[in-house]
């Protein structure tokens, strides 16, 4: 018995019972989608020690044999994502709820729970056509809540997300087919010792197919030159969903590592690894769009929305440099960058709504209630979020420089890494100092007052980045066995390939 | 046989390409399900194309026809149809809010002098 699929199920009930209970008052419905994602916090948690403890957990559904059937794995790896989801969830989820963003419209409870859904199985599957359809329910619930509230702008950038992401899904059935009709299987595992076979004629078709997997994940981790519809989207949509989405361009890069670094390790042959100069150069420009986009920005969502787009780049730097130990880092940077862009996206709003009819934009403006509590949360974030130093940020891009000293692009990535902390460093001590330094002493509206409650989740994330602080060396551990299992590769493929042979015995 | 269903993919693959990359959202939502129905027919032929094949292995039989390649296109055309629907729901949306279907929802100079006359036309007519 194994607890792979409580984490997945778990919001799917939920988003029903849910639409059941629609009749009942609102109240009703926010304690029961807050309870239920308080619960998903506990299973993930539970799931987390499972994962820790024991070996990989395969749950076959229907109980079909696992290249036949579809597998969901919980390993360390998932586990530790399921986590980070729900616990950026309930940040998000209680932000909306004490801003009441959530009676803007009937069904974003529903919708959120699906999200959920979609999100956990999509970090869960081991089959590459069931990741697509995983992929297109978180889609469908994140189309859904990007334009929650509605608004102009809101859905200029829904339709733009929405065209690029159904393109990108077209691109992902046309990617699984090409790896299909060679391989003849679609289970992730069994796919990579297939490849480890291939006959050498078919191993350019399959490259190509890879590349184009390549291409979808870029669209959804926002790789250059795939990057344009994220600071559309993430600046336009409501403040807990962007800080929601923080997850979402994580998904692009955790199936480059799942799928990516599983089809295609180092025993595919002559194909092992064959993608890394292209995440890491794609990467890299990223990153320095990225910092641009920062510099340029003109409203402080807008600013937020490229430095998630940078730290995707890291992301992206960080797996293409290729080695255990920048891998580790990666993930133990994609935990923080998770983390604080949440923080970031909830701070900026409620900075926003302080400001009265200024909301985020660079201009001197008025004073604001609480501004030096906003204002040492916003010095705290920033420095975070740029990686300067005692923050959780800072140890990431630390990892990640250190592990690149061994790559042989090491002056390009410690050139344009370094050089785009400084833009980023530089933006923010200006955007910081617009916001809280240069304004007027006028009467200040009872509206714009702080909402207390709406500020706790942002302390609740920010005490989360604390946490990875100051237990960076257990956590670094971790996030290194993590590593080990995902370059090792052979525990993975007979976990999920085992369970086959044990379900044929019992027959 | 595989010639005709290549061009035929080849064919609704450029058509949908073509119609994305238009600016206004109508040909945009064509393209897309042109390139929903260009990559069905391409996971389809992807479990290798066969005629008069049982789908389940028969000893009797030279051969069987690739049966799970059926079931991903099953599932792919019912996605591709709840997504083409949203997608239209949301153009309609996009014009209502934006006044006009320019997928930046923004109307270039050329376009704004070309729809003036008629613009201005029915305009009066209304006034009369």
């Amino acid at each position: 018995m194994t607890s792979a699929f409580i984490p997945v199920l778990l919001p799917l009930l939920g988003g029903i019972l849910l639409l059941m209970i629609r009749w009942t008052s609102f109240r009703t419905q926010r304690i029961v989608s807050f309870l239920l994602t308080l619960l998903l916090v506990g299973v993930t948690i539970c799931t987390l020690k499972v994962a820790i403890e024991g070996t990989t957990q395969v749950y076959s559904l229907g109980n079909w044999a696992a290249p036949f059937g579809i597998v969901l794995v919980l390993d360390r790896f998932s586990a530790v994502i399921i986590l980070l989801t729900s616990l950026l969830a309930i940040a998000s989820l209680w932000y909306a709820i004490s801003t009441k963003l959530d009676l803007k419209g009937e069904h974003f409870h529903v919708l959120f729970q699906f999200q959920l859904f979609g999100l956990n199985g999509a970090f869960l599957t081991g089959d590459l056509f069931n990741l697509f359809v995983f992929f297109e329910i978180l889609l469908l619930a994140s189309y859904g809540l990007l334009l929650h509230g509605g608004g102009k702008l809101r859905t200029k950038a829904g339709l733009q997300f929405v065209v690029i992401n159904l393109v990108g899904s077209t691109l992902f059935l046309f990617a699984i087919g090409v790896l299909y009709g060679i391989t003849g299987t679609l289970n992730i595992a069994d796919m990579s010792m297939k490849i480890a076979q291939l006959p050498a004629e078919s191993q350019g078709v399959v490259a190509a197919g890879g590349l184009l997997l390549l291409v979808v994940f870029g669209i959804k981790a926002a790789m250059f030159p795939l990057y344009l519809w994220l600071p559309q989207a993430y600046t336009n949509t409501s403040a807990p969903i962007a800080a929601l989405f923080a997850i979402m361009t994580k998904i692009g890069i955790y199936s480059i590592i799942r799928v990516h670094g599983t089809l295609f390790g180092e025993s595919a042959g002559e194909l092992s690894f064959y993608y890394m100069p292209w995440v890491l150069g794609l990467g890299l420009i990223t990153l320095v769009m990225g910092a641009f986009g920062v510099a340029a920005s003109r409203r402080l969502r807008e600013q937020v929305s490229y430095l998630v787009l940078a730290s995707i780049a890291i992301l992206l730097v960080g797996i293409g440099i290729n080695s255990q130990e920048a891998l580790s880092a990666t993930i133990y940077y994609m935990l923080h960058s998770t983390i604080i862009a949440g923080a970031f996206f909830l701070l900026s709003d409620m900075i926003s709504k302080s400001r009265g009819s200024l909301e985020d934009r660079f201009s001197p403006g008025v004073s604001m209630h609480s501004k030096a509590l906003l204002g040492s949360t916003f010095m705290v974030a920033a420095i975070a979020m740029t990686g300067m130093p005692p923050f959780s940020g800072f140890i990431g891009k630390l990892l990640i420089l250190s592990a690149g000293l061994e790559s042989s692009w090491f002056w390009w990535i410690l050139a344009i890494v370094l050089a785009s902390s400084l833009i980023m460093i530089i933006s923010l001590a200006r955007s910081g100092s617009l916001l809280f330094y240069n304004v007027q002493k006028v009467e200040l509206s009872k509206s714009t007052k702080l909402n207390k409650i709406a500020y706790m989740p942002i302390v609740f994330l920010l005490f989360l980045m604390l946490l990875l602080v100051v237990f960076a060396g257990v956590i670094v551990d971790f996030t290194d066995s993590i590593a080990f299992y995902m370059y090792d590769q052979s525990g993975y493929i007979e976990a999920v390939l085992n369970i086959s042979m044990e379900a044929k015995n019992d027959q | 046989m595989e010639l005709i269903v290549a061009l035929v993919i080849g064919a609704l693959t450029i058509s949908g390409v073509f119609l994305v990359l238009r600016a206004r959202t109508f040909p945009v939502v064509l393209g897309i399900m042109l390139l929903a129905y260009a990559v069905n027919t391409f996971l389809f032929a992807m479990g290798r194309l066969t005629v008069g094949m049982p789908t389940i292995i028969d000893p009797a039989q030279g051969g069987y026809a690739d049966p799970l390649p059926q079931a991903l296109v099953l599932t792919a055309i019912v996605i591709s149809f709840g997504m083409s629907a949203f997608l239209i729901v949301l153009a309609l949306r996009s014009y209502s809010d934006m006044g006009n279907d320019h997928v930046d929802g923004e109307q270039s100079s050329q376009d704004e002098e070309a729809l003036k006359a008629p613009q201005t036309d029915t305009n009066q007519e209304v006034n009369k």
